[in-house]
């Protein structure tokens, strides 16, 4: 009888798990359905697009999108800006938040605890309400439409501080007393200890923040002005604007902005899914 | 820890801990001026130019004009009235959604690891892209999804115009945000799932519960705490709406899709009104902080009962 009933459910489990994997084909179909039909248009002209039944495979490979978007605007300059931001702005916030980070954890100085509750409150004002006090900020620093400005505003994040924080609290102490006693100076304690103990988090980071830099659109809309320094979002979204009749071509501008995201999720998966799980546990 | 150590910051230190205290400050300091800079200093001068007429040149003390304004102002009452739409329908039905999502993946399943991959991936790409996309999916005349919806029979007369009508340019900017941002929120699902003990489930499974059971009774009550964050982050997120706005409706067609954070650069940004901004800004920041501090209640109440 219990024999029975357990074949039974073995037998409904396994119906269930065939239902919800063809739900799951089905999800997956639409989350990169989009993404195919982008590539498959960028190869396109526009009287081909939209013809009905869609062929997913174009008949002919055509790179005209492609060499129209490069030529028609500077899109390798963007390209550069662009990654010149989000190097820039990645490696300043890894050495700025695991300066303080370190600070956080490994030594102690009055009012330590306060100035991180201060951290963490900030960490809940909104972008959004503080960008026009920010503007004002940064053009009386005469910053306005300079990669700086961008540079200067994304460099400190306290949201970086608190990931790498908790990350340098699951070093042991004994490990930095030890090198303190061994007449290992403070900064070596950082750098020779600290810093490869908290690569996970560091790598994290890393990831995330380039990501972040790279997807801004209204951090570079605000704050840049001339064309030489627009950055990829930006000149895809004015490309859009401008070309907006040119399907083919927006789509080729689109697949170019998308390939280096594709690139840097295959190299780092699993340090973004850390982060936002890190997100999701400590809001 | 050591708290003990600067616990009596009156007393004198000795010559060592002063020494660490200094090297302390000094490892926080390029943090620490950045973050005042460009983030304490910030906050207080938005509250002071929101009692200004601060077009950018000069400014008069206007008092609270600007916040009397605002209520009388149609623009923002229609930007107002649309965000609160937009987040409570978007915010169930990202819920919804990746919570589906993450029961689906929390079981063995074949190919589990490239479907966590594939839910995930749009959220990475940026919402200009996604806009770009989407205006093409959506085209009323010949996109392909009304070129679908045509094709299993839908009346020309019948086919929604998505982006390009007032009634459906919400819902349409709703569909897309839901489909990019679900997997984000499945991620933080799926931390949760994962640490409810799975000796409960094999208590209710000997106590004879079915799977429909196993959900309300076990999953969803120790799932709570992480729904209850999703949620706020999600409220939250949906308070800041603006890049597939821009790219897609720029508030329109009408003022359909205006929202909060699309009004503050419109008259920001656009008409230079930085002292009215500033008051819709610190509005916006009240609404903020208001979820914010339902979230650290709601938190204290759970850390109490584990």
């Amino acid at each position: 009888m219990a024999k029975s009933k357990d074949g039974q459910n073995k037998k409904k489990m396994k119906i269930s798990t065939v239902l919800i994997f063809f739900f799951c084909c089905i999800v997956a179909f639409t989350m990169l359905v989009p993404f195919v039909w982008m590539v498959s248009a960028s190869f396109k002209l526009n009287s081909e697009i939209f013809s009905y039944p869609i062929k997913w495979i174009p008949e002919v490979f055509r790179t005209l999108n492609y060499e129209k978007v490069w030529q028609s605007i500077p899109f390798l300059q963007y390209f550069l800006n662009t990654l010149k931001l989000a190097v820039i702005i990645t490696l300043l916030q890894l050495f700025t938040c695991s300066l303080a980070a370190f600070a956080f954890t490994k030594l102690h100085f009055p009012g330590r605890d306060k100035i991180f509750v201060a951290y963490l409150a900030t960490m809940m004002v909104p972008w959004h309400a503080i960008m026009i006090p920010q503007f004002i900020v940064v053009k009386a620093f005469g910053m306005y439409n300079t990669h700086l400005s961008l540079i200067v505003l994304q460099a400190f994040s306290a949201f970086g501080v608190f990931l790498l924080r908790q990350n340098m609290l699951s070093i042991p102490d004994s490990l930095h007393e030890a090198a303190k006693i061994d007449g290992c100076s403070t900064f070596g304690i950082y750098r020779k200890i600290i810093l490869p103990l908290s690569q996970n988090g560091l790598a994290t980071l890393t990831v995330l923040t380039f990501n972040s830099v790279w997807n801004d659109y209204m951090g570079p809309m605000i704050y840049l002005d001339s064309d030489r320094l627009k950055t990829i979002q930006l000149g895809l979204a004015s490309f859009q604007q401008q070309f907006s009749a040119d399907y083919g071509a927006i789509m080729a501008g689109t697949v170019c902005s998308v390939i280096p995201i594709i690139i840097v999720y295959c190299i780092g998966q699993k340090y973004i899914v850390e982060g936002v799980a890190f997100a999701g546990v400590k809001g | 820890m050591a708290s003990s150590v600067k616990k009596q910051p009156k007393k004198r230190m000795s010559r060592a801990a002063r020494r660490e205290a200094v090297t302390g400050y000094l490892y926080l300091l390029p943090n620490f001026i950045g973050f005042f800079i460009f983030t304490a200093i910030p906050i207080i001068l938005g509250l002071l130019i929101s009692f200004t007429d601060y077009n950018g040149f000069k400014w008069n003390f206007v008092g609270l004009h600007n916040y009397i304004k605002m209520f009388g102002d149609s623009q923002f009452k229609a930007a107002l009235v649309n965000n609160l739409i937009y987040s409570l329908v978007s915010v169930p039905l990202t819920i919804a959604f990746s919570l589906i999502l993450a029961l689906a993946l929390n079981r063995k399943l074949f190919g589990g690891g490239f479907f966590k991959t594939v839910f995930f991936f749009p959220n990475l790409t940026s919402m200009v892209a996604i806009g770009c996309i989407a205006m093409l999916l959506f085209q009323p005349a010949d996109g392909p999804v009304n070129q679908v919806l045509r094709g299993i029979g839908i009346a020309q007369e019948h086919l929604p115009k998505w982006f390009m009508s007032t009634k459906t340019a919400l819902l349409t900017v709703i569909i897309v945000v839901v489909w990019k941002q679900a997997g984000y929120y499945m991620i933080m699902f799926m931390g949760g799932l994962k640490s409810i003990p799975n000796h409960l489930y094999e208590a209710a499974k000997i106590d004879g519960a079915n799977s429909w059971k196993l959900f309300w009774h076990v999953t969803w009550p120790m799932l709570s705490p992480t729904t209850f964050m999703v949620t706020i982050l999600c409220f939250i997120a949906s308070f800041q709406v603006f890049d597939i706005i821009n790219v897609t409706t720029q508030g329109g067609p009408g003022r359909s899709t205006s929202v909060l954070v699309f009004r503050i650069y419109k008259e920001a940004f656009g008409e230079w009104k930085m002292g009215y901004a500033s008051a819709i800004a610190y509005f916006l920041f009240v609404i903020i902080l208001i979820i914010t501090l339902i979230q650290w209640q709601g938190q204290k109440n759970w850390v109490n009962e584990d």
